[in-house]
């Protein structure tokens, strides 16, 4: 039977969670559909369809999906996954605000954040911020997953040239509306699929310090992350947050500035494929999971970094 | 308006866990329990709604063994009002926690419930969605600002972009996320009143609620260790190797 992907997408563009997760949706079945929300969505659609491995994709057109917001989504995925044997969506904030409520109103489990397809039902999750993998078997006739983008390959954006079909759209439960948001603008990558990332923690003192890192940011090509407590005490946004409750990521090259390294926050960047380390207590934790330890007060540091960078 | 707060007792998340040698789960013998701190979080949240006057009562649910009455107590010393504990030894998954607060929310009928976002346990982040669902109630997931209006509420949620804010017709689902207050610590006086408050407990079967797990959890394993690397003198030396030795540059 086939498996329905929730794509992700913004402003236009389809986005690269989406890839990674029709991976995933590939590893349950080879007939893989892909459903496209959103209000004025021919574009994404389109992009959809050229994804290497879609058989289908469905377009849901109406206005009560601009924003995403859980209720709609939800409700028009609850009437489409009854021709489905598993709904799968990146557990991103979208895909985790909406699937649980998916799951709930079709009286089943919802698997989250998952990093292996044992087989068609049975799945390796982390819980415990990572320190433990649970390797999970649902008994539900039809399974609802969030995964984990960092966990699979992004399939081919191109290639495949699958039909577009659009579904009818059921009542706007009404209950919620959007009122505005603040988005962060960055010129640099994207956190989650960034090949090199920079990140700062409480070390780092102030906000406008985090201009050193940005330095050496745009030196690598590098996305820019955070600590918790760089976060809370204000000096960057809340969407640069690496760590068990912020974002995931496994760049090829993360580099942690006065960041000591608390489980929390390892959670998020621990399967990076090479860690660099720069504290200046050389007790810091974070020096147990560093390829490359540098103990060196970050401020000399990070200059020499960006005028060695030139070099 | 009364506000239900759903609270869960798990491992203190300063422990370092250990999954056991027979792979069936994480070691919990003696190892130091305490309120998942999203929902210390939700309780600071409603404590500070009733400071304001907009909250009329606070009622505190956990679902899980009788030691979960300590961490009733604990939100009873911040300042909730009374405690709702559903006892049971068995393990119960988001969907049946939430069909169990849907029980107690159909008998208590509040305005707004509050939720972490997350149990750092399970790590989940399903439990309140589950909720709104089930109820047929508005969700806003991991809020970092609330502000209740009159019969909506605005909240603040945190999003891989940035900001959002969504308005929400009341009654309404929210579930915390870290920025959203910092919690307090209860003061010794107010242990001492929280011993007096009252705590109703019941059954799962009490509520007529199925809570057999849909999830059979077949292993439990330690992650592969990363070792640690080595220590460079300097600058130069680092950016050789991320060039030469780990080509990463
Ligand atoms: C429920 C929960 C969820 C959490 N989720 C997350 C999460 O998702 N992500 C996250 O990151 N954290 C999370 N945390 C917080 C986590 O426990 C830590 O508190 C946090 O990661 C610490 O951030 P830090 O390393 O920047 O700060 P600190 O631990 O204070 O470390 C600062 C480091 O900077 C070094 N330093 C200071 N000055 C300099 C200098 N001049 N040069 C070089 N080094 C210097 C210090 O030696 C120190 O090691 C969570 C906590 C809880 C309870
Ligand atoms: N056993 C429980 N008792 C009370 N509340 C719970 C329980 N399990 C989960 N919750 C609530 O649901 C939130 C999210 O949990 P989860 O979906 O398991 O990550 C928690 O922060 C609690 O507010």
């Amino acid at each position: 039977m086939s498996v329905l992907v929730l794509a992700e997408h913004e402003a236009g563009q389809l986005k690269a969670s989406t890839l990674n997760t029709v991976t995933a949706a590939k590893a349950l079945d080879a007939d893989v559909h892909v459903l496209v929300a959103g209000s004025g969505i021919a574009a994404v659609a389109q992009a959809a369809a050229a994804v290497e491995g879609v058989a289908k994709v469905l377009t849901a057109d109406a206005a009560q999906f601009e924003h995403h917001l859980a209720e709609p989504l939800a409700a028009l995925l609850v009437e489409l996954a009854k021709g489905y044997a598993a709904v799968l969506a990146p557990a991103t904030s979208t895909g985790k605000n909406v699937l649980p409520r998916v799951a709930a109103l079709l009286d089943v489990a919802q698997i989250s954040d998952i990093t292996a397809v044992v087989s068609a039902d049975t799945f390796v999750r982390p819980i415990y911020a990572g320190n433990a993998l649970a390797t999970v078997q649902s008994k539900d006739a039809l399974k609802v997953i969030t995964v984990r983008t960092t966990a699979f390959e992004a399939a081919a954006a191109s290639g495949g040239s699958a039909p577009v079909e659009a579904v009818v759209v059921p009542a706007d439960p009404a209950v919620s509306s959007f009122v505005s948001q603040q988005l962060s603008k960055s010129e640099r990558p994207e956190l989650t699929s960034a090949r090199i990332i920079i990140s700062g923690g409480r070390g780092m003192q102030s906000g406008e310090n985090f201009h050193l890192l940005e330095k050496v940011a745009d030196k690598l090509g590098a996305a820019v992350g955070a600590s918790r407590a760089a976060v809370d005490a204000g000096f960057v946004p809340n969407d640069l947050q690496v760590g068990q409750t912020g974002k995931i990521v496994a760049p090829e090259l993360y580099i942690a500035v006065g960041i000591s390294g608390a489980i929390q926050h390892l959670a998020g960047m621990k399967d990076s494929k090479v860690i660099v380390a720069i504290n200046k207590d050389e007790e810091a934790p974070i020096f147990q999971v560093a390829d490359y330890g540098l103990v060196a007060d970050l401020f000399k540091a990070l200059p020499e970094l960006a005028a060695e960078l030139d070099k | 308006m009364k506000v239900l707060v759903a609270v869960k007792r798990v491992i203190d998340y300063n422990v370092k866990i250990r999954v056991k040698a027979d792979n069936t789960g994480v070691e919990t013998a003696n190892v130091k329990f305490s309120m998942n701190p999203f929902d210390e979080i939700a309780v600071e949240e409603a404590v500070r709604l009733k400071e304001a006057g907009k909250a009329t009562e606070i009622v505190v649910v956990s679902i899980g063994p009788a030691t979960a009455q300590e961490t009733l107590r604990t939100a009873l010393a911040m300042g909730a009002d009374r405690g709702v504990l559903v006892q049971t030894d068995e393990e119960i998954q988001p969907l049946a926690v939430a069909k169990l607060l849907k029980a107690v929310v159909d008998k208590e009928q509040p305005g707004l419930v509050i939720l972490g976002k997350q149990a750092i346990d399970d790590d989940s982040n399903q439990t309140g969605q589950m909720l709104a669902a089930l109820l047929g109630w508005s969700q806003g997931t991991f809020a970092s600002k609330v502000a209740i209006g009159d019969g909506s509420i605005e909240v603040t949620r945190e999003v891989d972009g940035g900001l959002e804010t969504v308005s929400l017709k009341m009654p309404a689902i929210v579930t915390t996320d870290l920025r959203l207050n910092e919690p307090r610590y209860a003061s010794l006086p107010n242990i001492m009143k929280a011993k007096k408050k009252p705590i109703d407990t019941m059954a799962p079967a009490d509520l007529g609620v199925d809570v057999a797990p849909r999830l059979v959890t077949l292993k439990v394993e330690e992650p592969a260790k990363r070792k640690a690397g080595i220590k460079v003198g300097d600058i130069a030396a680092l950016v050789d190797k991320l060039k030469n030795e780990a080509k990463v540059i």
